[in-house]
């Protein structure tokens, strides 16, 4: 059983390095990208109900006992969005082969995507997996270097410019993050997180603070927090559309988990956290006011990538079991309903040439289809009953509720008015670009970018992938019973600890 | 070719040791440079190989192994070009670092098929008579898909980057000698 908890990291790489040898043969390194990630999404199913079932799942990497050795746990958090974030991989994968044949052919290759994107897989399912805050590090490593890869492939100057942001961004949060866990060696002498659970609480409350606040601020970067948010408008709009959707659905919400893993399981009950609730009303506002004032439809979703983010930190800030319910259902739901949003732009920019708002128009009439997939996800996200988005926002509201301090119920009022900003914002894309007279197709300005090919063919791979995401969000709501009651246990295991280290401590001298 | 033949000329060199004449790559040639290089190149891969075998108890180790045999690969490369490059290493760096990806994750996975966890290792030890102890550690597997990954990701950066900056110097001369006969023409 522990073997499995490996796999997820160690298949996606043995792939990337066949795919690698496999080069020029398209159809291989597809089959493989494909049949791999189905088995991880397989592998990570299986996680879940035995976590879910009994303790978290350890697996002691070489034998090594902790806090000396390296471990691997997946607990219900952990499992749960391992399988999610796989499930929304493997139909922005399908996706990104469909765009592939559609653009270049069925034979054609691109040599470095395949591996890369395994790779990326890799880092992020080691990402969620790792007990170990070094290995955390290694983890969004491997991520970060595969998404350098990803992001700045085929490139033009505007894009060259913006991936260099996105890589100094990242540049500085990894040095951060380095500087962080020598803070923590230096200051408890262990970096196993169970470990570390332990020894933390008896640091001095300054040190404990410091500590607190600059994984706050090192998960932050990569999370899109306000005020750390600046990169992520700049730079996800201009990768390809299959990578800036897996990039959007998942890189910050590993941040989001980080944040989640760290602040529970090493600083334990601290009350609710009044700084973190201001980060959280900041984020949503600026978020979603930034993105009400863009023209650019990819550039105004990632501002609402970066409000969104503020209600996984409201949740969290409360500390309070039904708070983190509401973030994990929240992390859940965003995952499935950013991506499935990013994938149909990226439908809509194939159809107009433009991504700008006020350049298209009438793509309801001529691409009913696309209609459709857009208002799913993005009724969702702004919080419409019967949609995911609504069960996961009434669990963090109801949440916000109960604390009943003031700030809980200002952050709680700032929600909910995010939530209407959010309508605002899908309502005007809807009527730019979905109603009125259809407008010809802009003419692509750079047909060697991957991003705008303007009167581009929609394949069914395409379609169907999309359809597929947009599907998962809707199966989030569907399933909203079973996910919110394993949420709840799942929380109640953060907040309490104790199942996660004794798992992982059980039997070591540690 | 006939018995004779093949007597005659199993052991003659199948290319040339250095190249001989100016090639079409217009790449300012060092004669000192290039034969030294020649000379170092052997050395420096054996001795790399000696560091990833001492990687367990010594210094040394599939990391640092494999960017000195990079650095052996920047020589060449530093001294004649991509056609250089291309002559020392025949095999494509992303089979290389593809090669050594699978080996390092093999070397994790095999000890599941013996009852073990992941990445665990052992080593076994044998006295060879005349030569003394010699131990193998399953860890040497490992060191080496790191080796070969590292050496495929040098050559992979000078494929990549190198190639581009040669071909803007060349860009360059070329721009210079045609400057030179117009205004000669002139």
């Amino acid at each position: 059983m522990s073997t499995l908890v490996a796999l997820p990291v160690l298949l996606p790489l043995l792939a990337a390095a066949l795919s690698l040898v496999a080069g020029p043969i398209a159809a291989v390194q597809r089959v493989l990208s494909v049949s791999v990630l189905t088995a991880i999404a397989a592998v990570a199913g299986a996680l879940l109900v035995a976590a879910d079932r009994g303790a978290p799942v350890v697996l002691r990497v070489g034998g090594y006992a902790p806090p000396m050795g390296i471990t691997l746990v997946a607990d219900r958090l952990a499992a749960l969005l391992l399988l999610v974030s796989i499930v929304v991989m493997l139909g922005v994968l399908v996706f990104a082969i469909g765009q592939r044949a559609s653009d270049h052919g069925p034979r054609s290759a691109s040599v470095a995507f395949h591996p890369m994107y395994l790779v990326l897989s890799a880092g992020v399912s080691l990402a969620y997996l790792t007990g170990d805050l070094f290995n955390l590090f290694v983890a969004f490593e491997v991520m970060l270097s595969a998404s350098y890869v990803l992001i700045s492939r085929r490139t033009n100057a505007p894009r060259v410019r913006a991936s260099m942001t996105y890589v100094i961004v990242s540049l500085t949060s990894s040095l951060l993050f380095l500087t962080m866990v020598a803070f923590v060696y230096a200051a408890t002498g262990t970096v196993n997180l169970a470990d570390l659970s332990g020894r933390i609480d008896a640091l001095p409350e300054g040190a404990k603070a410091g500590l607190a606040l600059l994984m706050v601020v090192v998960f932050g970067i990569k999370a899109a927090v306000v005020p750390l948010h600046f990169w992520l408008p700049d730079s996800y709009p201009t990768a390809p559309t299959p990578v800036t959707a897996v990039f959007a659905g998942l890189l910050t919400k590993v941040g989001v988990y980080a944040i989640i893993r760290t602040q529970t399981l090493l600083f334990g009950e601290h009350g609710d956290w009044a700084f973190l609730l201001a980060v959280a009303l900041l984020t949503m506002l600026v978020g979603a006011l930034g993105a009400i004032a863009q023209n650019d439809l990819n550039r105004m979703l990632s501002f609402l990538l970066v409000s969104h983010i503020g209600y996984m930190l409201f949740g969290l800030a409360l500390f309070t079991v039904a708070g983190l319910t509401g973030v994990i259902l929240y992390v859940v739901h965003h995952i499935a309903v950013q991506a499935a949003l990013f994938l149909v732009s990226g439908l809509v920019t194939r159809h107009t040439g433009t991504a700008s708002l006020r350049d298209m128009s009438g793509v309801a009439r001529t691409h009913p289809r696309v209609a459709a997939l857009f208002a799913l996800p993005a009724l969702s996200l702004a919080g419409l009953p019967p949609l995911s988005g609504f069960v996961a926002k009434v669990v963090l509201l109801r949440a916000g509720a109960e604390v009943a301090t003031p700030m809980a119920y200002v952050v709680t009022a700032a929600a909910v008015l995010t939530s209407f900003l959010t309508l605002y914002a899908m309502a005007r894309v809807w009527v730019s670009a979905f109603w009125g007279e259809p407008s010809p197709p802009v003419p692509d300005v750079d047909p060697t970018d991957e991003v705008t090919v303007g009167t581009g063919v929609t394949s069914k791979p395409m379609l169907a992938s999309a359809g597929g995401v947009v599907v998962a969000g809707l199966a989030v709501a569907a399933l909203a019973g079973p996910l919110s009651t394993l949420s709840e246990r799942a929380a109640t295991d953060l907040l309490d600890r104790g199942p996660y280290r004794a798992a992982v401590l059980e039997g070591s001298s540690g | 070719m006939t018995e004779r033949q093949d007597w005659e000329q199993w052991d003659l060199p199948t290319e040339a040791w250095l190249r001989s004449e100016r090639g079409s790559e217009g790449w300012p040639r060092s004669l000192q440079l290039e034969v030294t290089v020649r000379v170092l190149f052997p050395t420096v891969l054996v001795f790399s190989v000696y560091l990833l075998l001492a990687g367990h108890h010594a210094p040394g180790g599939g990391f640092s192994g494999g960017l000195v045999a990079g650095l052996a690969f920047v020589l060449r490369y530093v001294a004649g070009g991509s056609v250089e490059l291309a002559s020392a290493a025949r095999i494509k760096p992303p089979a290389v670092i593809g090669a050594g990806l699978s080996v390092a994750v093999l070397t994790a996975l095999v000890p599941v098929a013996f009852g073990h966890p992941v990445l665990a290792s052992t080593h076994w030890e044998w006295h060879v008579a005349g030569f003394g102890d010699v131990k193998l550690a399953t860890n040497l597997f490992f060191d080496i898909g790191v080796y070969l990954l590292i050496v495929g990701l040098v050559l992979d950066l000078l494929r990549s980057l190198g190639a581009g900056i040669e071909t803007r110097d060349l860009e360059r001369e070329q721009e210079r000698e045609r400057r030179r006969a117009e205004e000669e023409r002139r």
